[in-house]
């Protein structure tokens, strides 16, 4: 079944120069398998085309269920230059959560809602 | 088995100190580590030095010390904060003078020599060719327009502080997680070689360095936000060192927030690059191996912090002027508030082509439905919005224009789209900087690195 991030993970972002960096993070480990294969950059990429210029990288973390997720080129040049209300890419974290991904419907978080 | 006790103080320039009150009083911490610069923060210092040669620290830094000190003294607490930002001498100054007046006694340590504005020739001439770190472009394009530029030092200069009997320490530029790894090495005596431990430390330094962000504050999540106690108690999070190379992370008992799995995996993530190398001046982290282990009552415990050699370059940072941003705001009431914005938008854009402006950038936002989403912004309910606000920003080298933008907008509320209620003044021009991270040959900057220490 399609599944928004935001009912399976929790999410922070913040920003370096012109980098905004997500950490995304399972609330369990069955729900992390399932982020580890379906949170892939080119998906992460597709999901910020209109603000992300540069590659997508992703590390995943398997000892705290997380994965690093790094939009390069992604705040117009960095938050001193950026126009955006979001200059420092703080709510990065929450467009991120709104992705939704393949995933099974008997995740723990998917049946105490 | 010795034990140190650091507690977080600020985590940026304007941050509140009321919950380091409580991590003094009730949290056993024999040292606050209080960040006051952010990457950006500079920026601002500069602009005060510009007008004030004597400005250009961190304001907030001698009023916290002159509200905290005598508590600080009276549970023998130490202070290390970099909030000597731009100039480090003249916020010493600032803190003597209030000392002096209220018959107070400390030493005091200075650290500087993280400035390489005013030696960029020098160390371009010692084979440093200064590029962007992350674009290759030459200094060149940005030279005549830097305003600052500064290397991140490691703790070894606020070690050797500490080592002069210094109570407090202030810097400038440092590693903001060098401000905690500093007096772990001082007080358990860890070599400069021994890169777990200092590994464990700078992760101590990383977790402690946004205040409450280490400790239940910005905990990002769809609903679980909610179930953090007392924001307006949030006790800023207190690491607890001991000499096998483990950190157990807490809060001062009876404060709000919350120290779990949860928060201290959100603030270990944050604001990293490659978390299998984190690079800082004294140690390179690999956070591949970490265990954090919650064991209940806002107690945690980490380890497993696993270290590589120190990088043989520091990273400088520097601003330059890259022009001027515009900004215009107009807010529309029910009924087609965002159909209103939009009309108003394309009027702006009609007025300022017609004017022949030289406009580099245009950024359009609807305070209400998509400023902070962007793209990502659900349209469902977009035409049945109860109110819009219209954001528009712009780009120009021309400050005169940038002045100019804002004030196009009033004039809508007597002669655009129907029911605005938003008119609250003019936004004038802001100076947009440019970021410029390089790297520089350490012995370049280290050589140059002062302690100043003085008895009070």
């Amino acid at each position: 079944m399609r599944v928004p991030l935001w009912k399976i993970a929790h999410a922070r972002s913040g920003d370096k120069a012109d980098r905004a960096d997500i950490g995304l993070f399972a609330w369990d480990a069955p729900t992390y398998a399932v982020l580890k294969r379906e949170v892939t950059p080119e998906r992460v990429a597709a999901h910020f085309r209109d603000q992300c210029e540069g590659p997508v990288e992703l590390w995943p973390l398997d000892n705290i269920l997380a994965l690093k997720i790094m939009l390069n080129r992604a705040l117009q040049g960095g938050a001193a230059r950026s126009l955006r209300m979001d200059n420092l890419g703080k709510v990065v974290a929450a467009q991120l959560l709104r992705m939704e991904i393949e995933a099974p419907a008997d995740l723990p978080r998917l049946q105490t809602k | 088995m010795k034990s140190v006790r650091i507690g977080a103080g600020l985590g940026f320039y304007g941050d509140s100190w009321q919950p380091v009150r409580a991590s003094i009083e009730r949290g056993s911490v024999q040292y606050i580590a209080s960040d006051h610069l952010s990457e950006l923060t500079l920026a601002i210092l500069q602009k005060d030095r510009q007008k004030d040669p004597s400005a250009g620290y961190a304001r907030d830094g001698p009023p916290m010390l002159a509200e905290l000190w005598p508590l600080a003294v009276k549970h023998g607490v130490k202070f290390i904060l970099n909030a000597g930002g731009l100039n480090p001498q003249g916020a010493r100054e600032a803190i003597a003078r209030t000392f002096r007046e209220k018959g107070w006694k400390a030493t005091i340590a200075t650290v500087s020599g993280d400035s390489a504005l005013e030696r960029l020739d020098e160390l371009r001439a010692a084979g440093e060719p200064l590029a962007h770190m992350d674009t290759g472009a030459a200094l060149d394009t940005v030279r005549s327009r830097m305003l600052f530029a500064n290397a991140y030092l490691g703790a070894k200069p606020i070690v050797r502080a500490l080592e002069q009997g210094a109570d407090i320490v202030l810097t400038g530029r440092v590693a903001d997680a060098a401000l905690s790894l500093a007096p772990l090495v001082h007080e358990l005596g860890w070599k400069w070689d021994d890169w777990d431990k200092l590994a464990l430390g700078l992760t101590v330094g990383h977790l402690l360095e946004c205040s409450g962000q280490g400790s239940g504050g910005n905990f990002g999540s769809a609903a679980e936000w909610a179930g953090i106690p007392d924001y307006a108690h949030l006790g800023y999070p207190i690491a607890e060192v001991g000499a096998d190379a483990s950190a157990l992370f807490t809060k001062a008992p009876g404060t709000g927030g919350r120290v779990s799995f949860d928060t201290l995996r959100q603030q270990l993530l944050y604001e990293v690059h490659n978390p299998h190398a984190y690079v800082s001046p004294d140690v390179v982290l690999d956070m591949g191996a970490i265990k954090i282990d919650d064991q209940g009552g806002d107690r945690v415990k980490l380890t497993g912090a696993r270290g590589a050699p120190r990088p043989d370059k520091l990273k400088i940072v520097g601003g330059y002027h890259d022009g001027w941003m515009g900004t215009g705001m107009i807010g529309f009431s029910w009924p087609q508030a965002y159909a209103k914005c939009k009309k108003a938008a394309e009027t702006i854009r009609i007025l300022v082509a017609e004017r022949g402006w030289p406009v580099e950038d245009t950024n359009v936002e609807y305070i209400g439905y998509n400023s902070l989403l962007g793209a990502n912004a659900d349209p469902t309910y977009r035409d049945q919005l109860n109110e819009c606000f219209l954001r528009m920003t712009i780009r120009t080298r021309e400050r005169k224009v940038a002045d100019a933008y804002g004030r196009l907008f009033p004039w809508l509320g007597l002669s655009g789209p129907p029911y605005v209620g938003s008119m609250k003044g003019v936004q004038g021009a802001k100076e947009l900087l440019g970021i410029w991270p390089t790297l520089v040959a350490r012995e370049l900057m280290e050589s140059k690195v002062e302690i100043a220490v003085e008895k009070i």
